[in-house]
Protein backbone atom coordinates (compact mmCIF):
# COMPACT_ATOMS: atom_id res chain seq x y z
CA UNK A 1 0.00 0.00 0.00
CA UNK A 2 2.84 2.27 0.98
CA UNK A 3 4.41 1.51 -1.89
CA UNK A 4 1.49 2.42 -4.34
CA UNK A 5 1.81 5.81 -2.65
CA UNK A 6 4.83 6.47 -3.04
CA UNK A 7 4.69 5.53 -6.76
CA UNK A 8 1.64 8.07 -7.13
CA UNK A 9 3.85 10.60 -5.60
CA UNK A 10 6.69 10.31 -7.27
CA UNK A 11 5.06 10.24 -10.85
CA UNK A 12 1.72 12.52 -9.85
CA UNK A 13 2.39 14.53 -12.70
CA UNK A 14 2.03 12.10 -15.15
CA UNK A 15 -0.90 10.45 -13.28
CA UNK A 16 -2.63 13.90 -13.64
CA UNK A 17 -2.33 14.22 -17.23
CA UNK A 18 -3.07 10.56 -17.87
CA UNK A 19 -5.96 10.36 -15.64
CA UNK A 20 -7.53 14.07 -16.98
CA UNK A 21 -6.68 12.76 -20.75
CA UNK A 22 -8.52 10.02 -20.55
CA UNK A 23 -11.60 12.21 -18.94
CA UNK A 24 -10.99 14.52 -21.66
CA UNK A 25 -11.01 11.85 -24.39
CA UNK A 26 -14.17 10.23 -23.62
CA UNK A 27 -15.75 13.63 -23.16
CA UNK A 28 -14.62 15.50 -26.44
CA UNK A 29 -15.70 12.04 -27.96
CA UNK A 30 -19.14 11.01 -26.83
CA UNK A 31 -21.96 11.95 -29.30
CA UNK A 32 -20.54 11.80 -32.25
CA UNK A 33 -23.73 10.85 -34.92
CA UNK A 34 -22.49 8.27 -36.47
CA UNK A 35 -22.08 10.23 -39.58
CA UNK A 36 -18.80 11.24 -38.51
CA UNK A 37 -17.75 7.68 -37.18
CA UNK A 38 -15.35 7.23 -40.14
CA UNK A 39 -13.33 10.49 -40.21
CA UNK A 40 -13.26 10.78 -36.53
CA UNK A 41 -11.52 7.38 -36.39
CA UNK A 42 -9.43 8.35 -39.38
CA UNK A 43 -8.56 11.96 -37.77
CA UNK A 44 -7.62 10.45 -34.18
CA UNK A 45 -5.47 7.58 -36.08
CA UNK A 46 -3.43 11.14 -37.76
CA UNK A 47 -2.83 12.31 -34.37
CA UNK A 48 -1.55 9.19 -32.95
CA UNK A 49 1.30 10.00 -35.71
CA UNK A 50 2.24 12.40 -32.90
CA UNK A 51 4.79 9.53 -32.40
CA UNK A 52 7.11 11.29 -35.32
CA UNK A 53 8.14 13.31 -32.51
CA UNK A 54 10.23 10.66 -30.68
CA UNK A 55 11.18 9.51 -34.50
CA UNK A 56 12.78 13.15 -34.86
CA UNK A 57 14.06 13.06 -31.45
CA UNK A 58 16.29 9.73 -31.78
CA UNK A 59 17.26 10.81 -35.36
CA UNK A 60 18.19 14.08 -34.37
CA UNK A 61 20.81 12.77 -31.95
CA UNK A 62 22.49 9.75 -33.48
CA UNK A 63 25.42 9.42 -34.62
CA UNK A 64 25.70 10.28 -38.27
CA UNK A 65 29.78 9.95 -38.73
CA UNK A 66 28.37 6.25 -40.07
CA UNK A 67 25.15 4.30 -41.35
CA UNK A 68 24.45 2.36 -38.10
CA UNK A 69 21.38 0.33 -37.35
CA UNK A 70 19.78 2.82 -35.57
CA UNK A 71 20.05 5.68 -38.09
CA UNK A 72 18.45 3.53 -40.34
CA UNK A 73 15.48 2.26 -38.42
CA UNK A 74 15.20 5.80 -36.99
CA UNK A 75 14.72 7.18 -40.58
CA UNK A 76 12.39 4.28 -41.29
CA UNK A 77 10.68 5.05 -37.73
CA UNK A 78 10.06 8.87 -38.85
CA UNK A 79 9.27 7.73 -42.39
CA UNK A 80 6.53 6.03 -41.68
CA UNK A 81 5.59 7.90 -38.57
CA UNK A 82 4.90 10.64 -41.46
CA UNK A 83 3.00 8.21 -43.62
CA UNK A 84 0.56 8.10 -40.79
CA UNK A 85 0.09 11.87 -40.06
CA UNK A 86 0.26 12.90 -43.74
CA UNK A 87 -1.92 10.09 -44.96
CA UNK A 88 -4.09 10.65 -41.70
CA UNK A 89 -5.12 14.25 -42.06
CA UNK A 90 -5.11 14.37 -46.03
CA UNK A 91 -7.95 11.30 -46.33
CA UNK A 92 -9.82 12.67 -43.66
CA UNK A 93 -10.16 16.43 -45.11
CA UNK A 94 -10.90 13.84 -48.20
CA UNK A 95 -13.70 12.21 -46.87
CA UNK A 96 -15.16 15.75 -44.53
CA UNK A 97 -15.14 17.28 -48.04
CA UNK A 98 -17.05 14.63 -49.44
CA UNK A 99 -19.95 15.63 -46.78
CA UNK A 100 -19.19 19.13 -47.23
CA UNK A 101 -20.35 19.34 -50.77
CA UNK A 102 -23.55 17.87 -50.76
CA UNK A 103 -24.95 20.02 -47.84
CA UNK A 104 -26.03 23.02 -49.87
CA UNK B 1 17.77 30.82 -27.45
CA UNK B 2 20.56 29.51 -25.04
CA UNK B 3 20.25 31.93 -22.76
CA UNK B 4 19.44 30.83 -19.34
CA UNK B 5 16.36 32.32 -18.27
CA UNK B 6 15.90 30.67 -14.79
CA UNK B 7 16.10 27.57 -12.47
CA UNK B 8 13.58 24.81 -11.16
CA UNK B 9 14.61 22.64 -8.63
CA UNK B 10 18.76 23.77 -8.71
CA UNK B 11 18.97 23.61 -12.61
CA UNK B 12 18.96 26.11 -14.98
CA UNK B 13 16.60 26.13 -18.12
CA UNK B 14 17.04 27.92 -21.19
CA UNK B 15 14.93 30.07 -23.39
CA UNK B 16 15.10 27.68 -26.14
CA UNK B 17 13.79 25.00 -23.38
CA UNK B 18 11.13 27.26 -22.17
CA UNK B 19 9.95 27.68 -25.96
CA UNK B 20 9.62 24.38 -26.90
CA UNK B 21 7.28 23.24 -23.56
CA UNK B 22 5.06 25.75 -24.35
CA UNK B 23 5.02 24.86 -28.51
CA UNK B 24 4.20 21.18 -27.00
CA UNK B 25 1.43 22.85 -24.88
CA UNK B 26 -0.40 24.77 -27.76
CA UNK B 27 0.51 21.52 -29.80
CA UNK B 28 -2.09 19.71 -26.89
CA UNK B 29 -4.34 22.19 -26.91
CA UNK B 30 -4.77 21.43 -30.16
CA UNK B 31 -5.45 18.17 -30.66
CA UNK B 32 -7.77 18.59 -28.15
CA UNK B 33 -9.68 21.13 -29.98
CA UNK B 34 -9.27 19.73 -32.85
CA UNK B 35 -11.13 16.59 -31.81
CA UNK B 36 -13.74 18.47 -30.41
CA UNK B 37 -14.40 20.17 -33.58
CA UNK B 38 -14.25 16.94 -35.65
CA UNK B 39 -16.90 15.52 -33.54
CA UNK B 40 -19.51 17.56 -34.76
CA UNK B 41 -20.57 18.26 -39.06
CA UNK B 42 -20.14 21.63 -39.52
CA UNK B 43 -17.03 22.04 -37.80
CA UNK B 44 -15.65 18.78 -38.58
CA UNK B 45 -13.06 20.16 -41.56
CA UNK B 46 -11.54 22.82 -39.48
CA UNK B 47 -11.20 20.86 -36.92
CA UNK B 48 -9.03 18.29 -38.62
CA UNK B 49 -6.61 21.12 -40.22
CA UNK B 50 -6.75 22.14 -36.86
CA UNK B 51 -5.62 19.27 -35.36
CA UNK B 52 -2.74 18.82 -38.27
CA UNK B 53 -1.64 22.69 -37.66
CA UNK B 54 -0.62 21.05 -34.23
CA UNK B 55 1.02 18.30 -35.11
CA UNK B 56 3.24 20.73 -37.71
CA UNK B 57 3.58 22.96 -34.62
CA UNK B 58 4.80 20.06 -32.19
CA UNK B 59 7.37 18.81 -34.90
CA UNK B 60 8.82 22.07 -36.49
CA UNK B 61 9.55 22.88 -32.53
CA UNK B 62 11.17 19.67 -31.74
CA UNK B 63 13.35 19.99 -34.38
CA UNK B 64 14.48 23.03 -33.68
CA UNK B 65 14.52 23.64 -30.25
CA UNK B 66 15.02 19.60 -28.71
CA UNK B 67 18.17 19.25 -26.59
CA UNK B 68 19.13 15.77 -25.09
CA UNK B 69 20.58 15.48 -21.61
CA UNK B 70 23.71 16.86 -22.58
CA UNK B 71 21.93 19.85 -23.47
CA UNK B 72 22.61 19.03 -27.25
CA UNK B 73 20.70 20.47 -29.58
CA UNK B 74 19.84 18.74 -33.27
CA UNK B 75 22.85 19.11 -35.87
CA UNK B 76 22.77 20.07 -39.44
CA UNK B 77 23.12 17.35 -41.14
CA UNK B 78 20.58 15.22 -39.12
CA UNK B 79 18.08 18.18 -39.15
CA UNK B 80 18.70 17.67 -43.11
CA UNK B 81 18.70 13.42 -42.50
CA UNK B 82 14.91 14.06 -40.79
CA UNK B 83 13.62 16.95 -43.31
CA UNK B 84 14.06 14.46 -46.12
CA UNK B 85 12.57 11.59 -44.07
CA UNK B 86 9.35 13.52 -43.35
CA UNK B 87 9.56 14.68 -47.14
CA UNK B 88 9.62 11.33 -48.40
CA UNK B 89 6.77 10.15 -46.25
CA UNK B 90 4.34 13.49 -46.59
CA UNK B 91 4.43 12.81 -50.42
CA UNK B 92 4.11 9.22 -50.26
CA UNK B 93 1.28 9.73 -47.91
CA UNK B 94 -0.58 12.34 -49.56
CA UNK B 95 -0.35 10.62 -52.56
CA UNK B 96 -1.48 7.56 -51.34
CA UNK B 97 -4.64 9.53 -49.07
CA UNK B 98 -5.41 11.43 -52.50
CA UNK B 99 -5.39 8.85 -55.42
CA UNK B 100 -6.73 5.86 -53.58
CA UNK B 101 -10.59 5.21 -54.99
CA UNK B 102 -13.16 6.51 -52.23
CA UNK B 103 -14.06 2.82 -51.68
CA UNK B 104 -11.18 1.16 -50.75
CA UNK B 105 -11.32 3.71 -47.05
CA UNK B 106 -11.47 1.03 -44.84
CA UNK B 107 -8.46 -0.14 -46.02
CA UNK B 108 -6.56 2.94 -46.04
CA UNK B 109 -7.44 3.82 -42.43
CA UNK B 110 -6.24 0.53 -41.60
CA UNK B 111 -3.34 0.86 -43.54
CA UNK B 112 -2.34 4.01 -41.95
CA UNK B 113 -2.88 3.17 -38.36
CA UNK B 114 -0.62 0.28 -39.24
CA UNK B 115 2.51 2.53 -40.35
CA UNK B 116 1.74 4.79 -36.70
CA UNK B 117 1.94 1.64 -34.92
CA UNK B 118 5.10 0.62 -36.55
CA UNK B 119 6.60 3.72 -36.03
CA UNK B 120 5.80 3.17 -32.71
CA UNK B 121 7.19 -0.20 -32.20
CA UNK B 122 10.20 0.77 -33.43
CA UNK B 123 11.23 3.61 -31.90
CA UNK B 124 10.22 1.39 -28.40
CA UNK B 125 12.94 -1.02 -30.16
CA UNK B 126 15.69 1.90 -30.38
CA UNK B 127 15.24 3.66 -27.43
CA UNK B 128 15.07 0.31 -25.05
CA UNK B 129 18.98 -0.38 -25.20
CA UNK B 130 19.64 3.49 -23.97
CA UNK B 131 17.01 2.46 -20.52
CA UNK B 132 18.63 1.84 -17.42
CA UNK B 133 17.14 -1.26 -16.31
CA UNK B 134 16.76 -0.39 -12.67
CA UNK B 135 14.48 2.36 -14.22
CA UNK B 136 11.33 -0.27 -13.92
CA UNK B 137 9.05 2.65 -14.92
CA UNK B 138 10.90 3.23 -18.42
CA UNK B 139 11.08 0.23 -19.25
CA UNK B 140 7.96 -1.15 -18.59
CA UNK B 141 6.84 2.01 -20.71
CA UNK B 142 9.49 1.37 -23.37
CA UNK B 143 8.39 -2.83 -23.65
CA UNK B 144 4.75 -1.60 -23.66
CA UNK B 145 5.36 0.17 -26.33
CA UNK B 146 6.97 -2.38 -28.14
CA UNK B 147 4.26 -4.92 -27.83
CA UNK B 148 1.31 -2.41 -28.42
CA UNK B 149 3.22 -0.89 -31.07
CA UNK B 150 4.03 -4.22 -33.15
CA UNK B 151 0.14 -5.85 -32.33
CA UNK B 152 -1.05 -2.88 -33.67
CA UNK B 153 1.28 -2.42 -36.67
CA UNK B 154 0.45 -6.48 -37.64
CA UNK B 155 -3.27 -6.75 -36.64
CA UNK B 156 -3.88 -3.47 -38.99
CA UNK B 157 -1.62 -4.95 -41.76
CA UNK B 158 -3.96 -8.14 -41.66
CA UNK B 159 -7.07 -5.97 -41.13
CA UNK B 160 -6.00 -4.14 -44.22
CA UNK B 161 -5.50 -7.13 -46.18
CA UNK B 162 -8.76 -8.52 -45.56
CA UNK B 163 -10.56 -5.77 -46.33
CA UNK B 164 -8.78 -5.49 -49.06
CA UNK B 165 -10.34 -8.89 -50.29
CA UNK B 166 -6.63 -10.18 -50.03
CA UNK B 167 -6.54 -12.42 -46.80
CA UNK B 168 -9.36 -14.45 -46.19
CA UNK B 169 -11.25 -15.65 -42.61
CA UNK B 170 -9.24 -18.54 -40.75
CA UNK B 171 -11.50 -19.82 -38.11
CA UNK B 172 -10.25 -22.43 -36.77
CA UNK B 173 -11.46 -23.22 -33.07
CA UNK B 174 -7.63 -24.02 -32.25
CA UNK B 175 -6.70 -20.37 -33.26
CA UNK B 176 -8.40 -19.53 -29.87
CA UNK B 177 -5.98 -21.54 -27.82
CA UNK B 178 -3.00 -20.88 -29.97
CA UNK B 179 -3.84 -17.07 -29.15
CA UNK B 180 -3.90 -17.47 -25.57
CA UNK B 181 -0.77 -19.44 -25.63
CA UNK B 182 0.94 -16.55 -27.98
CA UNK B 183 -0.17 -14.28 -25.14
CA UNK B 184 1.17 -15.77 -22.43
CA UNK B 185 4.77 -16.10 -24.38
CA UNK B 186 4.19 -12.07 -24.61
CA UNK B 187 4.01 -11.63 -20.77
CA UNK B 188 6.34 -14.15 -20.22
CA UNK B 189 9.45 -12.86 -21.87
CA UNK B 190 8.21 -9.09 -20.70
CA UNK B 191 8.36 -10.30 -17.16
CA UNK B 192 11.56 -12.40 -17.92
CA UNK B 193 13.20 -8.86 -19.33
CA UNK B 194 12.25 -6.74 -16.41
CA UNK B 195 13.20 -9.72 -13.49
CA UNK B 196 16.44 -10.79 -15.59
CA UNK B 197 18.97 -8.61 -13.78
CA UNK B 198 20.80 -8.34 -16.79
CA UNK B 199 21.49 -4.78 -18.08
CA UNK B 200 19.61 -3.30 -20.98
CA UNK B 201 21.93 -3.41 -23.93
CA UNK B 202 22.67 -7.21 -23.01
CA UNK B 203 18.75 -8.31 -23.80
CA UNK B 204 19.05 -7.28 -27.38
CA UNK B 205 18.29 -10.82 -28.43
CA UNK B 206 14.85 -11.36 -25.88
CA UNK B 207 13.95 -8.10 -27.33
CA UNK B 208 13.83 -8.82 -30.77
CA UNK B 209 12.12 -12.09 -29.61
CA UNK B 210 9.53 -10.40 -28.15
CA UNK B 211 8.84 -8.05 -30.96
CA UNK B 212 8.67 -11.02 -33.24
CA UNK B 213 5.87 -12.45 -30.50
CA UNK B 214 4.24 -9.64 -30.54
CA UNK B 215 4.02 -9.25 -34.56
CA UNK B 216 3.00 -12.51 -34.45
CA UNK B 217 0.29 -12.31 -32.28
CA UNK B 218 -1.11 -9.51 -34.12
CA UNK B 219 -1.59 -11.51 -36.79
CA UNK B 220 -3.41 -14.28 -35.49
CA UNK B 221 -5.46 -12.19 -33.06
CA UNK B 222 -7.23 -10.78 -35.94
CA UNK B 223 -7.02 -13.51 -38.27
CA UNK B 224 -10.29 -15.09 -37.32
CA UNK B 225 -11.89 -12.08 -36.98
CA UNK B 226 -13.95 -10.89 -39.71
CA UNK B 227 -17.33 -9.69 -41.67
CA UNK B 228 -19.64 -7.86 -38.90
CA UNK B 229 -16.86 -7.70 -36.43
CA UNK B 230 -14.53 -5.65 -38.60
CA UNK B 231 -15.56 -1.78 -37.06
CA UNK B 232 -15.02 -3.52 -33.41
CA UNK B 233 -11.24 -4.46 -34.24
CA UNK B 234 -10.67 -1.13 -36.41
CA UNK B 235 -11.13 0.94 -33.57
CA UNK B 236 -9.58 -1.02 -31.16
CA UNK B 237 -6.49 -1.47 -33.53
CA UNK B 238 -6.81 2.57 -33.57
CA UNK B 239 -6.90 2.63 -29.71
CA UNK B 240 -3.56 0.55 -29.68
CA UNK B 241 -1.83 3.02 -31.92
CA UNK B 242 -2.37 5.79 -29.52
CA UNK B 243 -1.88 4.03 -26.33
CA UNK B 244 1.77 2.78 -28.07
CA UNK B 245 2.43 6.37 -29.10
CA UNK B 246 1.60 7.29 -25.57
CA UNK B 247 3.85 4.97 -24.15
CA UNK B 248 6.71 6.14 -26.31
CA UNK B 249 5.61 9.68 -24.80
CA UNK B 250 6.55 8.25 -21.19
CA UNK B 251 10.04 7.30 -22.48
CA UNK B 252 10.69 11.39 -23.61
CA UNK B 253 8.61 12.74 -21.08
CA UNK B 254 6.96 14.63 -23.32
CA UNK B 255 3.52 15.77 -22.57
CA UNK B 256 2.05 16.55 -26.00
CA UNK B 257 3.18 12.73 -27.34
CA UNK B 258 1.12 11.41 -23.99
CA UNK B 259 -1.57 13.81 -24.44
CA UNK B 260 -2.16 13.32 -27.98
CA UNK B 261 -1.59 9.43 -27.59
CA UNK B 262 -4.10 8.97 -24.57
CA UNK B 263 -6.63 11.18 -26.78
CA UNK B 264 -6.07 8.45 -29.48
CA UNK B 265 -6.67 5.54 -27.21
CA UNK B 266 -9.35 7.04 -25.20
CA UNK B 267 -11.29 7.71 -28.40
CA UNK B 268 -10.96 4.42 -30.38
CA UNK B 269 -12.05 2.44 -27.12
CA UNK B 270 -15.04 4.66 -26.99
CA UNK B 271 -15.56 3.70 -30.90
CA UNK B 272 -14.97 0.18 -29.88
CA UNK B 273 -17.65 0.25 -26.86
CA UNK B 274 -19.93 2.28 -29.00
CA UNK B 275 -19.43 -0.96 -31.87
CA UNK B 276 -19.82 -3.49 -29.65
CA UNK B 277 -23.28 -2.22 -28.10
CA UNK B 278 -24.40 -2.20 -31.25
CA UNK B 279 -24.44 -5.54 -31.83
CA UNK B 280 -25.07 -6.35 -28.28
CA UNK B 281 -21.90 -8.16 -27.42
CA UNK B 282 -18.65 -8.04 -25.66
CA UNK B 283 -15.44 -6.95 -26.58
CA UNK B 284 -14.54 -10.36 -25.29
CA UNK B 285 -16.96 -11.86 -27.08
CA UNK B 286 -15.98 -10.51 -30.31
CA UNK B 287 -12.31 -11.23 -30.06
CA UNK B 288 -12.67 -14.47 -28.84
CA UNK B 289 -14.80 -14.81 -31.90
CA UNK B 290 -18.29 -16.88 -30.83
CA UNK B 291 -20.29 -15.76 -34.29
CA UNK B 292 -20.53 -18.91 -36.30
CA UNK B 293 -21.17 -21.32 -33.60
CA UNK B 294 -24.03 -23.55 -32.55
CA UNK B 295 -27.27 -23.64 -34.68
CA UNK B 296 -30.10 -21.24 -33.45
CA UNK B 297 -33.21 -22.87 -32.36
CA UNK B 298 -34.99 -20.75 -35.13
CA UNK B 299 -32.90 -22.44 -37.24
CA UNK B 300 -35.04 -25.63 -38.70
CA UNK B 301 -37.72 -23.26 -39.61
CA UNK B 302 -37.15 -21.92 -42.81
CA UNK B 303 -39.91 -21.74 -45.26
CA UNK B 304 -40.19 -20.01 -48.76
CA UNK B 305 -38.62 -17.05 -50.32
CA UNK B 306 -40.61 -15.40 -52.80
CA UNK B 307 -39.00 -13.74 -55.49
CA UNK B 308 -40.72 -10.25 -56.95
CA UNK B 309 -40.60 -9.38 -60.59
CA UNK B 310 -38.80 -5.77 -61.33
CA UNK B 311 -42.28 -4.16 -62.92
CA UNK B 312 -43.97 -5.40 -59.74
CA UNK B 313 -41.60 -4.03 -57.85
CA UNK B 314 -41.14 -0.50 -59.70
CA UNK B 315 -45.04 -0.57 -59.53
CA UNK B 316 -44.85 -0.71 -56.21
CA UNK B 317 -41.83 1.53 -55.37
CA UNK B 318 -42.88 3.72 -57.53
CA UNK B 319 -46.47 4.17 -55.98
CA UNK B 320 -45.26 4.73 -52.61
CA UNK B 321 -45.10 7.32 -50.16
CA UNK B 322 -42.46 6.52 -47.57
CA UNK B 323 -39.26 4.38 -48.63
CA UNK B 324 -36.51 3.13 -46.59
CA UNK B 325 -33.53 1.98 -47.59
CA UNK B 326 -31.26 -0.42 -45.40
CA UNK B 327 -27.48 -0.52 -46.52
CA UNK B 328 -25.54 -3.41 -45.90
CA UNK B 329 -22.28 -4.46 -46.64
CA UNK B 330 -23.44 -5.74 -50.00
CA UNK B 331 -23.88 -2.40 -51.21
CA UNK B 332 -19.98 -1.58 -50.54
CA UNK B 333 -19.18 -5.10 -52.72
CA UNK B 334 -21.22 -4.45 -55.33
CA UNK B 335 -19.97 -0.73 -55.65
CA UNK B 336 -23.47 -0.04 -55.82
CA UNK B 337 -23.88 3.57 -54.32
CA UNK B 338 -24.01 5.70 -57.00
CA UNK B 339 -26.57 3.68 -58.82
CA UNK B 340 -28.62 3.70 -55.47
CA UNK B 341 -28.46 7.38 -54.59
CA UNK B 342 -30.08 8.00 -58.82
CA UNK B 343 -33.06 4.81 -57.58
CA UNK B 344 -33.61 7.38 -54.81
CA UNK B 345 -33.60 10.53 -56.70
CA UNK B 346 -35.80 8.79 -59.28
CA UNK B 347 -38.14 7.72 -56.78
CA UNK B 348 -38.24 11.11 -55.42
CA UNK B 349 -38.80 12.98 -58.44
CA UNK B 350 -42.02 10.86 -58.53
CA UNK B 351 -43.15 12.40 -55.06
CA UNK B 352 -41.63 9.50 -53.10
CA UNK B 353 -40.36 10.15 -49.87
CA UNK B 354 -37.25 8.13 -49.84
CA UNK B 355 -34.61 7.64 -46.56
CA UNK B 356 -31.52 5.64 -45.43
CA UNK B 357 -31.88 3.59 -42.29
CA UNK B 358 -28.21 3.26 -41.41
CA UNK B 359 -27.14 0.56 -38.83
CA UNK B 360 -23.73 1.54 -36.54
CA UNK B 361 -21.85 -1.71 -37.34
CA UNK B 362 -23.53 -1.26 -40.81
CA UNK B 363 -20.07 -2.34 -43.73
CA UNK B 364 -16.64 -3.08 -42.27
CA UNK B 365 -15.26 0.10 -40.01
CA UNK B 366 -17.21 2.64 -37.96
CA UNK B 367 -19.40 4.88 -40.19
CA UNK B 368 -18.79 3.15 -43.42
CA UNK B 369 -22.39 3.22 -45.16
CA UNK B 370 -22.15 7.62 -44.48
CA UNK B 371 -18.80 7.74 -46.40
CA UNK B 372 -19.80 5.65 -49.47
CA UNK B 373 -23.29 6.91 -49.32
CA UNK B 374 -21.65 10.43 -49.14
CA UNK B 375 -18.85 9.36 -51.80
CA UNK B 376 -22.27 8.75 -54.46
CA UNK B 377 -23.43 12.14 -53.28
CA UNK B 378 -26.45 11.17 -50.98
CA UNK B 379 -27.04 14.41 -48.79
CA UNK B 380 -26.65 13.46 -45.06
CA UNK B 381 -29.68 14.88 -44.17
CA UNK B 382 -31.38 11.68 -45.73
CA UNK B 383 -29.09 9.26 -43.72
CA UNK B 384 -31.14 7.99 -40.67
CA UNK B 385 -29.70 6.43 -37.71
CA UNK B 386 -31.33 3.06 -36.18
CA UNK B 387 -32.95 5.12 -32.87
CA UNK B 388 -34.40 7.46 -35.03
CA UNK B 389 -35.63 5.57 -38.03
CA UNK B 390 -36.81 2.58 -35.72
CA UNK B 391 -40.40 4.32 -34.39
CA UNK B 392 -41.20 5.43 -38.03
CA UNK B 393 -41.09 2.08 -39.85
CA UNK B 394 -44.41 0.98 -39.33
CA UNK B 395 -45.50 3.65 -41.54
CA UNK B 396 -42.98 3.01 -44.09
CA UNK B 397 -44.44 1.57 -47.24
CA UNK B 398 -41.72 -0.05 -48.55
CA UNK B 399 -38.27 -0.81 -46.78
CA UNK B 400 -35.47 -1.60 -49.16
CA UNK B 401 -32.97 -3.81 -48.11
CA UNK B 402 -29.61 -3.83 -49.77
CA UNK B 403 -26.82 -5.76 -49.00
CA UNK B 404 -27.70 -6.18 -45.57
CA UNK B 405 -28.61 -9.05 -43.23
CA UNK B 406 -27.81 -9.52 -40.12
CA UNK B 407 -28.87 -5.73 -39.36
CA UNK B 408 -32.40 -6.45 -40.15
CA UNK B 409 -32.64 -10.33 -38.66
CA UNK B 410 -35.67 -10.32 -36.55
CA UNK B 411 -33.72 -13.43 -34.38
CA UNK B 412 -32.22 -10.46 -32.53
CA UNK B 413 -35.68 -9.42 -30.99
CA UNK B 414 -37.96 -12.96 -31.30
CA UNK B 415 -35.10 -15.94 -31.05
CA UNK B 416 -33.72 -15.84 -27.02
CA UNK B 417 -31.36 -18.90 -28.67
CA UNK B 418 -29.78 -16.83 -31.40
CA UNK B 419 -26.24 -16.00 -31.23
CA UNK B 420 -27.01 -12.52 -31.81
CA UNK B 421 -30.40 -12.21 -29.40
CA UNK B 422 -30.71 -8.87 -28.18
CA UNK B 423 -28.48 -6.65 -30.74
CA UNK B 424 -30.22 -3.79 -31.95
CA UNK B 425 -31.46 -3.87 -35.59
CA UNK B 426 -33.55 -1.80 -37.72
CA UNK B 427 -37.22 -2.75 -37.75
CA UNK B 428 -36.81 -3.31 -41.47
CA UNK B 429 -40.00 -6.02 -40.22
CA UNK B 430 -42.34 -3.58 -39.54
CA UNK B 431 -43.18 -1.68 -42.76
CA UNK B 432 -45.85 -2.37 -44.83
CA UNK B 433 -43.56 -3.81 -47.79
CA UNK B 434 -40.16 -5.62 -47.98
CA UNK B 435 -38.07 -5.82 -50.82
CA UNK B 436 -34.48 -7.58 -50.41
CA UNK B 437 -31.25 -7.17 -52.98
CA UNK B 438 -29.41 -10.07 -51.95
CA UNK B 439 -26.94 -11.88 -53.91
CA UNK B 440 -28.10 -15.72 -53.04
CA UNK B 441 -29.91 -17.36 -50.61
CA UNK B 442 -26.73 -17.61 -48.17
CA UNK B 443 -26.91 -16.47 -44.66
CA UNK B 444 -24.95 -13.73 -43.41
CA UNK B 445 -22.09 -13.19 -41.44
CA UNK B 446 -23.04 -14.64 -38.59
CA UNK B 447 -23.80 -17.66 -40.04
CA UNK B 448 -27.57 -17.31 -39.60
CA UNK B 449 -31.27 -17.73 -40.83
CA UNK B 450 -33.11 -14.78 -41.20
CA UNK B 451 -37.05 -15.00 -40.92
CA UNK B 452 -37.62 -11.59 -42.08
CA UNK B 453 -36.45 -12.93 -45.50
CA UNK B 454 -39.88 -15.79 -45.39
CA UNK B 455 -42.07 -13.44 -43.72
CA UNK B 456 -45.60 -13.01 -45.69
CA UNK B 457 -44.55 -9.17 -46.23
CA UNK B 458 -41.04 -10.16 -48.03
CA UNK B 459 -40.31 -10.36 -51.63
CA UNK B 460 -36.48 -10.74 -53.10
CA UNK B 461 -34.65 -9.69 -56.06
CA UNK B 462 -31.75 -11.91 -56.59
CA UNK B 463 -28.77 -10.92 -58.09
CA UNK B 464 -25.83 -8.68 -57.37
CA UNK B 465 -26.98 -5.01 -56.10
CA UNK B 466 -25.75 -3.08 -58.17
CA UNK B 467 -27.35 -5.04 -61.43
CA UNK B 468 -30.55 -5.14 -59.59
CA UNK B 469 -30.17 -1.80 -58.55
CA UNK B 470 -29.17 -0.81 -62.62
CA UNK B 471 -32.79 -3.15 -63.68
CA UNK B 472 -34.96 -1.68 -61.25
CA UNK B 473 -33.96 2.19 -62.11
CA UNK B 474 -34.58 1.70 -65.78
CA UNK B 475 -37.62 -0.53 -65.37
CA UNK B 476 -39.17 2.56 -62.90
CA UNK B 477 -38.02 5.23 -65.60
CA UNK B 478 -39.99 2.97 -68.30
CA UNK B 479 -43.17 2.86 -66.32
Amino acid sequence: MEQILVYFYTYKEVIFVIALSIFLGIEVISHVPSVLHTPLMSGANAISGVIIIGGIILVGHADTSHISTELVLGVFAIIFATLNVAGGFVVTDRMLEMFKKKKK
Amino acid sequence: MDKIIGTLNGTPFTMGETLLQFSYLLAALLFVYGLKLLSHPETARRGNIIAGAGMLLAMISTMFLHKNADGQGIALTNIWIIIISIGIGTVLGWYIARTVKMTAMPQLVSFFNATGGLASALVALLEFPHADIHDVRLVLVTLLGLVIGSIAFSGSMIAYGKLDGKIKDIRAGIMKYVNIALLILVLAIFVYMLVSGKNTSELSWELYVLFGVSLLYGVLFVMPIGGADMPVVISLLNSFTGIAAAMAGFIYNNQAMILGGILVGAAGSILTVLMCNAMNRSLLNVIVGAFGGGPSSAEAEGGTMKEITLSDASILLSYSQNVVIIPGYGLAVAQAQHVCHEFDQLLASKGVNVRYAIHPVAGRMPGHMNVLLAEADVPYSQLVEMDDINPDMPNTDVAVVIGANDTVNTAAIDDPGSPIAGMPIIHAHEAKNIIVMKRGRGKGYAGIENQLFFGEKTRLLFGNAKDSLQALVSEIKSL
